[in-house]
């Protein structure tokens, strides 16, 4: 259909603001958080009501025109990209908490619905959402849902996949389909989990149920500093190994941390080429117990320097650098490419020298942050787009990252989605069969490909193609690793 | 372990050829679940051979495994290790196996705790209905690359494919547990189970039946202590014994041999009043239900009483009227789970019918 036709017949139910089709209108939806790529949509949508979403869905469905959702746009792998030809669906209108049940501890939201502000809502029953990626300030539920954020805390308290009950999701073709319930299990396939981490490409979340949980009584960090990444690296297993799961476990390395301390005074020591935040939370009596003894692993694992938070304020300040760390690094470069890797942890020191060899062969810096409790790298690496050749540089060094998370057992992406950006690497990670599958899931949702096409799966084509660029993980090379 | 592997692809590809239907068995610790299936047209594909634990690092937090391998002795190499499953999956037999556990999807008394089966799976490998040998997911704890197969997988009853190997989140053991039994009615029992599991209390298991709640508490020594005096309530000695009894159905509640409903439910969700006794477990969201007649109860009414305050209903165990096991979902879901069904098993060799007859 043609753009002018499509907008009227946006129009004949849509108010004249939510239907955006000039240049100047589009502009700000160019791009989500990565910005590197951009691609201005056909029309910008902003539905205030399900029923809208369904007659505009039902309208795509018929003249075949793609739909990208979007909710906050602070994805970071280019996941709500518009398509050029296509329809960006902003769910940012549908930003209503339609319910707290602080007896069976849930809240029914809609998706536009910024994170923090469940847990804001929550607080005067003294319960919150436990997700709490860095960008809950302002990334909304639905993209949550979209990507299967984590955040510091999700060692112990889980994924948005382990924290959601239900979703109700509009189907391409306008069905309505209500998946999961608010009891603990539903019979039949798990389509929350499929639906879950699906980057908009099944179908468009238009309510989420989610969990609530008590807000712990007392909550304490340590963070200690380590003259070897390695002995850090060997403190985190150690907590683990004494049947400790922290609240929050992270990782600083050396550039991070001078990069964040002259950003916000967190009081890091700077000498360390790694800092290390254990925080425990529970009941007082338990914190008490666990902090005594992760003040002693750290002890044991050679800390150069321990401090424990004494009080909510100090807490909050030894935090406030970890979670600045993006920032921080827009502060020393021109640019930064966040990468999302994830590895078993035992690798930590391989994958950190292979990084640094990488850094010193591109001739990029490159920090590192890392949720070490679970193995998810966040390297940072500091570039200048206006150097020209210099974000080609980046995106190969990255690429490779990437690929050696693959080569010692990992995963391309931990909790920021494959989107447009690592799409090629889709194809080092999985095989052709596994690839087939993958769209077969999407075809049983959505049969002619209209939602996020291009996005998170590649095809079978592009991986023929782009396949000779990458070094394939080699079976018997790697015989001693199990290969998942 | 190659040579099974081939073997398993090979009768899953000859049966394909012939549309003879497979039914995926191992220890049988599980045949009473799901839809009865006519075992005279299907062949066994048994799958007790492919065992052994491939990687288990407990600093990781991580264990793969092949399906084949017991439960037993998947539980004790944990134990040595001072970590557990926390789903607490039952056996129900000295058969079960990892994979059975994984494919059934049921988790035990710690569930409304620490999370369900399917919340602790990382990755798979599996053959689907055309042989093909798949992994999805992976050994690391946070992993978004591609749709969620291996939760899809989990719970599906093998109508998916061979369940190969299975990564899990493992947990650490609690350093103490303390069992609590207190008298009340079961009305003001879904009160205080809801209410309490509002404050951070380290409550794992809670199980209410005929006027006593049982109540398990684990964690730090203080902490489990500081709980006690919080809470009231008497320790019981044999509390190990007790939730045992519950997680394996060995309690007497259990052995009446009448149709065992098993009604999930919003926790809160008031007595519900049903021509039989109930159990509760999972905080109130659990509520296991059979009759007293010796008539059973109709299972259009035991669905549509659940049904009304949002739950779902199984026939779980002693399904005597051949009704739908599984409560069944509206039609476009239906649709969906087809569409699924289809590409993962084209022919429909997997294990059809033992979930939904339409699948
Ligand atoms: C500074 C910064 C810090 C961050 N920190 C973290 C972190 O700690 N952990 C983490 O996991 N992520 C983090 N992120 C990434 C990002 O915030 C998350 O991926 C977030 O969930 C995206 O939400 P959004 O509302 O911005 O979604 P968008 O970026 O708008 O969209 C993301 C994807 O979801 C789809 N989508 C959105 N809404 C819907 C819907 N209702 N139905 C169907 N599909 C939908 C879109 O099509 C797109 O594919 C960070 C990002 C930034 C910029």
């Amino acid at each position: 259909m043609h753009t002018l036709e499509l907008v009227n017949s946006l129009r004949i139910f849509l108010p004249p603001d939510s239907v955006l089709h000039e240049t100047e209108d589009l502009k700000p939806y160019e791009c989500d958080g990565l910005s590197a790529y951009r691609q201005m949509p056909m029309i910008v949508v902003l539905p205030r009501t399900e029923e809208e979403i369904i007659r505009i869905l039902r309208i795509c469905n018929i003249s075949k025109t793609p739909v990208v959702a979007r909710g906050a746009g602070t994805g970071l792998s280019g996941g709500a990209l518009p398509h050029a030809k296509g329809i960006l669906l902003s769910l940012a209108k549908l930003k209503q908490i339609l319910e707290i049940d602080p007896i069976s501890r849930t809240a029914r939201v809609q998706p536009g619905v910024r994170n923090l502000a469940i847990s804001e809502s929550a607080a005067t029953y003294g319960l919150y959402y436990a997700p709490d990626p860095s960008s809950q300030i302002v990334c909304s539920i639905g993209g949550n849902v979209a990507e299967n954020s984590g955040g510091v805390h999700c060692l112990k308290y889980g994924l948005t996949v382990h924290n959601i009950l239900k979703l109700r999701v509009i189907t391409i073709e306008g069905e309505y389909l209500e998946i999961g319930g608010t009891c603990l299990d539903t019979p039949g396939y798990d389509l929350l989990a499929l639906m879950t981490g699906s980057e908009g490409m099944l179908g468009i979340v238009t309510e989420i149920t989610v969990k609530l949980i008590p807000i712990p009584e007392k909550a304490q960090v340590v963070m200690a500093a380590f003259d070897d990444i390695r002995k850090a690296g060997n403190a985190v297993a150690n907590v683990i190994g004494a049947g400790i799961i922290p609240a929050g476990m992270e990782m600083m390395d050396k550039i991070a941390t001078h990069a964040v301390e002259e950003y916000v005074h967190a009081g890091y020591n700077l000498d360390a080429e790694a800092i290390l935040l254990c925080e425990s939370d529970g009941t007082t009596e338990e914190v008490i117990d666990e902090i005594q003894r992760i003040n002693q692993i750290m002890k044991k694992n050679g800390a150069m320097d321990i401090k424990t938070s004494n009080n909510e304020t100090e807490r909050l300040k030894f935090w406030a650098g970890r979670k600045a760390a993006f920032p921080a690094a827009g502060r020393i470069s021109p640019d930064y490419y966040c990468m999302d890797g994830t590895i078993p942890r035992k690798n930590l020191a391989q994958v950190l020298d292979g990084i640094e060899k990488l850094s010193i062969e591109y001739g990029l810096r490159c920090m590192n942050v890392f949720h070490a409790g679970d193995g998810n790298l966040h390297p940072l690496i500091l570039y200048d787009a206006n150097q020209p050749g210099e974000l080609k540089k980046t995106e190969e060094f990255g690429a490779k990252i990437l690929e050696m998370c693959i080569q010692v057992g990992g995963t391309i992406t931990g909790e920021h989605g494959v989107g447009i950006e690592k799409i090629n690497q889709m194809c080092s990670q999985f095989k052709t069969g596994e690839l087939e599958i993958f769209h077969a899931v999407k075809a049983a949702f959505d049969p002619d490909g209209l939602l996020n096409p291009g996005k998170a799966v590649p095809t079978l084509r592009r991986c023929a193609e782009h396949g000779a660029m990458h070094v394939h993980l080699n079976e018997d090379k790697f015989q001693g690793l199990p290969r998942f | 372990m190659k040579d099974i592997i081939d073997r398993y692809a090979n009768i899953i590809c000859v049966a394909a050829r012939h549309k003879t239907p497979l039914c995926i068995r191992s220890g049988g610790s599980k045949d009473f679940y799901g839809n009865n299936i006519n075992e005279n047209t299907n062949d066994t594909l048994s799958v007790t051979d492919y065992t052994g634990i491939v990687d288990y690092d407990p600093t990781e937090l991580v264990m793969t495994a092949r399906t084949g391998t017991s439960l037993v002795d998947l539980e004790d190499e944990l134990r040595m290790h001072n970590q557990m499953l926390g789903f607490e999956p039952p056996h129900f037999g000295p058969g079960a196996t990892l994979g059975g556990c994984v494919a059934c999807g049921l988790s035990g008394p710690r569930r409304a705790s620490v999370g369900a089966v399917r919340d602790f799976i990382l990755g798979v490998r599996m053959l689907d209905g055309r042989g093909n040998d798949l992994r999805f997911g992976g050994q690391v704890l946070k992993n978004v690359a591609g749709y969620d197969i291996s939760r899809l997988m989990t719970g599906s009853m093998g109508t998916l494919g061979l369940l190969l190997e299975i990564s899990l989140k493992v947990l650490p053991l609690p350093p103490i547990e303390l069992t609590l039994r207190m008298q009340m009615k079961e009305a003001v029992a879904i009160e205080k189970m809801n209410q309490w599991a509002g404050k951070p209390l380290p409550i794992s298991a809670t199980c209410f039946y005929d006027d006593n709640l049982t109540l398990r508490l684990s964690g730090a020594e203080s902490a489990v202590c500081a709980a006690h005096t919080k809470l009231g309530g008497e320790a019981i000695s044999d509390g190990l014994v007790f939730w045992n009894s519950i997680r394996e159905q060995t309690h007497s509640f259990f052995q009446s041999g009448k149709s065992l409903w098993r009604l999930s439910v919003k926790s809160s969700i008031p007595p519900l009043l049903l021509p039989g006794q109930q159990l509760i477990e999972w905080g109130g969201a659990l509520r296991w239900f059979t009759c007293n007649e010796d008539k059973d109860v109709d299972a259009n009414f035991v669905r549509s009483v659940t049904s009304s305050v949002g739950g779902n209903a199984t026939l779980f165990r002693y399904n005597k009227q051949s009704v739908s096991v599984f409560h069944p979902p509206g039609s476009e879901m239906m649709r969906i789970y087809q569409r699924i069904k289809e590409k993962f098993d084209p022919v429909g060799i997997l294990n059809p019918s033992r979930m939904y007859r339409e699948l």
